[in-house]
């Protein structure tokens, strides 16, 4: 007993330890975001700001800044929360949706399909990019945002996988005993299984949020003038002007992109590590 | 049709259309691009060969395929290992299990152009965090993480271990799912943590470990944003210099469509080729006999 007592307090101290570890990067980019510019400049840097510079934020995220040249924050996260809302609204419909027919449904060629799709995930997104771009390209939507929501509304094969494995836990009888009592296979799906899968959709909203928000590549394929950028977009372009300058602002625009993802993590954390534990554990 | 068939067939349809669009077409646009030259002005000309035979000259390709291997050798196993002893830590029963795991996972929430500012930031050879402290450790002339060849794949495989949460959440999902009467088992029969780690714990959670590996490996061969933001042009001395980003510059910046599906092609083959090599080593090593 007495063992057991000394090995869980030393794990406690390699846990507390590991976890400064994990958190300065971001503990220090918070406190550079606040700090007098003078103060990132010097030779030995100090913790903690001498005074509490919050101005920064605001001063970093103002349209068209002098001290940030022209970077119109607050336009950017505009157009990065309108993409990021059509894609998740677009994601939630289309794969409940299509996961509902692998899930509940029998039709002819359906466990080939699932199959094909689950092998879809190991295509590398750099096989895809030239078609893809020739394709908007042709459809003159390149410089809009449509490249980057409209497929969303097509399901994608990572979130079919995730709702189907979750659909599938939901007795078939339920299902049965309702299309006895002359129920049709919508109404099923819109009343009966919807109602019960919200978990699992919120799983399924919170991922494409993440990935909507965070993605870098399509903004960067798709997007070439500076008034429709997205906020990754907006902050690269800063970075290659103008970086390695005012790392105070830098930084407390680099914790206003990233705040919005911790915000919505921690309210729905729970939610969040059940479903990637689930992604990862039945794959 | 029966009815039920029919009416699947709609519910799958946003799918079947997605999957033909999105998929489907471009994979085999881009095989058929992959023997053109083609760019947006162009149209597509058919050259053969002659893509992927250039390829085989291609010094610039060669370094890609060198730097972008280097940086997959590296960064998959130790991030998997810091996943791998980050999950087992936390399912020691310690108290403030949630707190830690929060801790550890905030990382990997992080996007990536924000992340590779922060760590230009914290790598900084000045003003940096990590140099301030290395100095303040004893270290006379610690690294210069961003401008030394030597150093600047250690800095991307340290930020990609810091990136390890995601990881440790589903290993520790796996542990979490290995039955409490192994360890019991293995009590009795005298075994200490470092028997019960190999015998009980690690065979158990290999097919987690393979899964995570496997799909660890894909992302980090396509590799592109951290790099693209904090070296840029592949800096220093191109030692950043990987796959997707020369694949990327190849097709938008150099307008040479053609190379550039050729190329996504060669990443194709490999990524299938490492998983199915990764699925046949494992063969022996897996266990899959949880029901």
């Amino acid at each position: 007993m007495k063992e057991k007592k000394f090995s869980l307090a030393t794990v406690h101290i390699v846990l507390i330890v590991l976890s400064l570890i994990f958190v300065s990067p971001l503990l220090w980019m918070v406190t550079t975001a606040i700090k007098p510019i003078e103060e990132t400049m010097t030779a030995t840097p100090t913790l903690l700001p001498s005074k509490f510079l919050w101005d920064n934020f605001p001063k970093a995220v103002t349209y068209g800044s002098k001290e940030l040249g022209y970077i119109p924050f607050l336009l950017y996260a505009r157009n990065t929360l309108m993409v990021t809302l059509l894609c998740v609204a677009g994601s939630v419909c289309s794969n409940a949706v299509v996961a509902y027919a692998f899930a509940r449904l029998r039709w002819p060629g359906r466990d080939f399909f699932f199959a094909v799709t689950l092998a879809t995930m190991m295509v590398p997104f750099p096989v895809l990019m030239v078609p893809t771009f020739g394709l908007f390209k042709w459809l003159g939507w390149v410089g809009s945002f449509r490249p980057l929501w409209v497929p969303a509304f097509f399901g994608s094969a990572f979130s079919i996988f995730l709702l189907r494995q979750f659909f599938r836990t939901i007795p078939m009888e339920l299902s049965e005993a309702a299309k006895i009592d002359g129920c049709s296979e919508v109404r099923i799906f819109t009343d009966i299984l919807l109602p019960l899968a919200k978990p699992a959709l919120a799983v399924v909203a919170l991922f494409t949020f993440m990935g909507t928000w965070n993605d870098f590549m399509g903004p960067m394929i798709y997007l070439s003038d500076q008034e429709t950028f997205t906020l990754s977009l907006g902050l690269q372009a800063y970075q290659s002007q103008h970086g390695g300058t005012q790392w105070n602002l830098l930084m407390a625009a680099a914790t206003v992109v990233i705040l919005p993802v911790i915000v919505v993590f921690f309210f729905a954390q729970k939610m969040f590590i059940q479903g990637i534990a689930t992604s990862g554990l039945k794959g | 049709m029966k009815s039920e068939a029919r009416i699947a067939y709609l519910f799958a349809m946003p799918w079947i259309l997605g999957f033909l669009t999105f998929l489907l077409y471009p994979v085999m646009a881009s095989f058929f691009y992959s023997f053109t030259d083609f760019s947006v002005l162009r149209p597509p000309r058919f050259i053969g060969l002659e893509n992927y035979k250039e390829m085989v000259q291609d010094e610039v390709f060669w370094m890609t395929i060198r730097n972008t291997f280097t940086y997959v050798v590296a960064a998959v196993p130790l991030s998997a290992t810091v996943a791998i002893i980050l999950a087992m830590l936390l399912n020691t029963k310690v108290k403030g299990l949630a707190f830690y795991r929060t801790l550890f996972y905030v990382p990997s929430l992080v996007p990536m152009v924000a992340l590779g500012i922060l760590w230009l930031w914290i790598f900084n050879g000045e003003h940096g965090l990590l140099n301030m402290s290395l100095e303040k450790l004893g270290m006379s002339k610690p690294p210069n993480w961003l401008g030394d060849p030597a150093w600047s794949k250690v800095t991307l495989v340290l930020i990609a271990m810091w990136g390890s949460g995601n990881a440790m959440v589903i290993y520790l999902a796996g542990l979490q799912d290995i039955p409490q009467s192994l360890y019991e088992a293995a009590d009795l029969d005298g075994a200490r943590l470092v028997a019960k780690t190999r015998h009980v714990t690690l065979p158990m959670l290999s097919p987690v470990i393979l899964f995570n590996v496997i799909m660890g490996m894909i992302g980090a061969l396509q590799v592109f944003a951290v790099p693209y933001v904090m070296f840029p042009n592949g800096a220093p001395a191109r030692s950043t210099y990987f796959f997707t980003t020369y694949l990327f510059d190849n097709a938008f910046r150099f307008q040479r469509m053609g190379y550039a599906s050729a190329m996504g092609w060669v990443l194709f083959l490999i990524t299938l080729t490492l998983t199915f090599v990764a699925l046949r080593l494992s063969e022996r090593q897996v266990h899959y006999d949880r029901s």
